[in-house]
């Protein structure tokens, strides 16, 4: 990623979210971008994950240029290659959490059996295998995110962003998704969190600092930097 | 699981706003209602203007002599052309097209007596191949006249429906005695209560029909008044006419261009006509229920606009887990779709049920207003018709918030509370 932009233009005022950000990742990396409210971090994940796109610069996702592609294909993009953790779950209230986990299989056109399965597979795998068939709005702040980082794992993406995953759960469930990011860490997933959690960049690889949209400082994380 | 899915929000949505759904739901029944009834009216109407047309008969048109316009072969013009006896025998053997034709006598005035009633009456002479050509069907219990009633110069006597009730009132008249023109006749049937729109010489509930032999017998009529030609196929009616003019203008010597030299009234030339008039005013009709309809549209559209803002935030989670453009749409569309259907279906339910009312109201039979109105139709072309309508309105309602929904920005509507 090189000499990202970001302008957001509400008509009468022009607002730089990013001003000029250059920055790269290794596939298995362990993240954290941290930095004050409005720095530009949300902004930035967003474009990491191809769900918005940068005014100007160049973005390289697993050697494809992003920028100025296709909505299409920027939503295969998502589907298939990010996966999005957010602070308030983002999950569908009335769906059951299999139906949740299912969206992107969905829209990858997996059949139905197949996604079946996969859905389950993965909810057990994030613990919640008797939970298959509640609401999302039955189950717990802690029980929410759990299904929302199965939703994110579905098509076994090579990039997991989290926006804030701990800012709406108390510190015990907090603790248990962190836990559960380290794991999928452990197993190869390339894994990013946007945090106020000052605890979180203790425990990744690598912190990425934002201030007033520009990076200012890359450290390495483990409580080193 | 996708589909119940999806029919669960549907249902949610429609909750969320009882009463823009509702009234949306109304105005889908009241247009969809509309529409089908005044098709059904339509369809109705036709369809007791077809039984009424039948009245006069089907297929077939009517000759008279006339008056030749143009000298013929030394002949000067202004010749009256008379039909004879024969003739009809001569058409039927000389074109093949022609599945029935008849000489027919008229007689107005004629004294019918029975007991203490004496009435004028319209009498004609008519051959057996009337029951068919000219729909003359006897109701139970009777007949209508023969060929050995033609054979024989029997004095019978067929009575239209009116006629009968005027002599007989509820008595049964078969094979009760009449005179006509001071000579007595049995009464072998009566015809039945029949819609006719088109006739000559006066509607058939009123006539009396003897034998087209017995009527020249007794009256010493040497032309026929008519012939009536039936044919088989509707195509070849123009043909038929064309033939007509060639035989009978080689046997009485008038040019076969001369078309004053006999007078035809081609029915089926109506019918063409009166099926292209009936199928434009199911047009119109369509089209008068189709803007109602139209408006339950804008309902429909605007129900969708607020479902799409409602829903921004799913549509930014749908979104971010890789929902294409389409998919959204799709959704939205369908969503739409569902809308009209529901209303329609209901619409559908009410309208055949109003359909089932009206019929069960007795209108008698005859000629009489509620004949013509009170048998709404809903047939398999109407079903399709309004299904369509119904199908491109919700397509339509839906497409323009499908477009808004489906160009939502995926970061501001996840972030929409």
């Amino acid at each position: 990623m090189q000499g990202i932009h970001k302008v957001y233009d509400t008509g009468k005022v022009k607002v730089d979210a990013l001003k000029g950000i250059d920055l790269q990742i290794q596939r298995g990396t362990f993240a954290a971008i941290i930095g004050p409210s409005g720095s530009g971090k949300s902004t930035l994940m967003n474009i990491l994950g191809c769900l918005d796109v940068p005014t100007s610069g160049v973005y390289e996702f697993n050697g494809e240029r992003v920028d100025g592609l296709h909505h299409n294909r920027l939503a295969e993009i998502r589907n298939e290659q990010v996966g999005f953790v957010f602070q308030n779950f983002n999950l569908l209230p009335y769906a059951t959490a299999l139906e949740n986990v299912e969206l992107p299989l969905i829209f990858k056109g997996v059949a139905t059996k197949r996604r079946h399965a996969r859905a389950v597979e993965l909810l057990e795998k994030v613990g919640l295998g008797e939970r298959v068939s509640h609401q999302a709005i039955e189950l717990s702040g802690g029980e929410m995110q759990r299904v929302s980082i199965a939703r994110a794992l579905a098509n076994d993406p090579s990039l997991i962003l989290a926006d804030e995953p701990t800012g709406n759960l108390d510190t015990a469930s907090g603790r248990g998704i962190i836990e559960l990011f380290e794991e999928l860490w452990h197993k190869g997933h390339t894994i990013m969190i946007i945090t106020h959690d000052p605890n979180i960049p203790k425990r990744t690889e690598r912190v990425i600092h934002i201030k007033d949209g520009l990076l200012y400082e890359v450290g390495n994380g483990n409580g080193s930097h | 699981m996708r589909a119940w899915h999806f029919f669960k929000y549907y249902l949610h949505d429609l909750r969320k706003q009882k009463k823009r759904a509702g009234l949306t739901i109304l105005a889908l029944v009241w247009g969809t209602f509309s529409i089908l009834m005044l098709l059904a009216f339509g369809e109705g109407i036709t369809k007791q203007l077809d039984k009424a047309r039948l009245g006069l008969g089907e297929n077939i048109m009517i000759v008279w002599g006339g008056q030749t316009s143009v000298t013929f072969q030394g002949l000067p013009r202004g010749r009256k052309i008379w039909m004879r006896p024969d003739d009809d025998k001569l058409l039927e053997r000389m074109i093949p097209e022609i599945k029935h034709a008849g000489g027919e006598y008229h007689r107005w005035g004629v004294d019918l007596i029975r007991g203490q009633t004496i009435l004028s009456q319209h009498v004609t002479g008519i051959p057996p191949s009337f029951e068919e050509m000219r729909t003359h069907y006897p109701s139970a219990g009777g007949r209508m006249i023969n060929d050995v009633d033609v054979e024989k110069r029997r004095r019978v006597v067929c009575l239209g429906y009116e006629l009968k009730n005027k002599l007989f009132g509820e008595e049964d008249p078969v094979g009760r005695r009449i005179d006509i023109s001071g000579i007595p006749f049995t009464v072998i049937g009566c015809g039945q209560d029949k819609m006719q729109m088109g006739m000559y010489g006066g509607p058939d509930v009123d006539l009396a029909a003897i034998p087209v032999t017995t009527f020249k017998a007794i009256f010493g009529d040497q032309y026929f008044d008519n012939m009536v030609i039936q044919v088989h196929d509707i195509n070849q009616s123009e043909y038929v006419k064309r033939r007509v003019y060639e035989i009978l203008g080689a046997k009485y010597k008038f040019s076969p261009d001369d078309e004053d030299a006999l007078g035809i009234w081609d029915t089926i030339e109506g019918m063409k006509e009166f099926n292209a008039m009936m199928f434009g005013i199911q047009i119109f009709l369509g089209i008068v229920g189709g803007m109602t309809l139209l408006i339950a549209g804008v309902g429909v559209a605007n129900i969708m606009y607020v479902v799409v803002r409602e829903r921004t935030r799913e549509i930014g989670i749908k979104m971010a887990t890789g929902a294409k453009r389409r998919h959204i749409m799709n959704q939205f569309i369908l969503e739409a779709l569902l809308v009209c259907f529901t209303g329609g279906a209901i619409g559908v339910v009410i309208s055949a049920l109003t359909c089932y009312l009206l019929g069960l109201i007795p209108v008698g039979t005859g000629n009489n207003p509620m004949n013509w109105l009170g048998r709404p139709t809903i047939s398999t072309t109407i079903g399709v018709i309004v299904a369509t309508i119904l199908a491109a309105i919700g397509i339509f309602s839906g497409l323009f918030p499908a477009r808004k929904a489906a160009t939502i920005n995926p970061v501001e509507s996840l972030r929409y509370e």
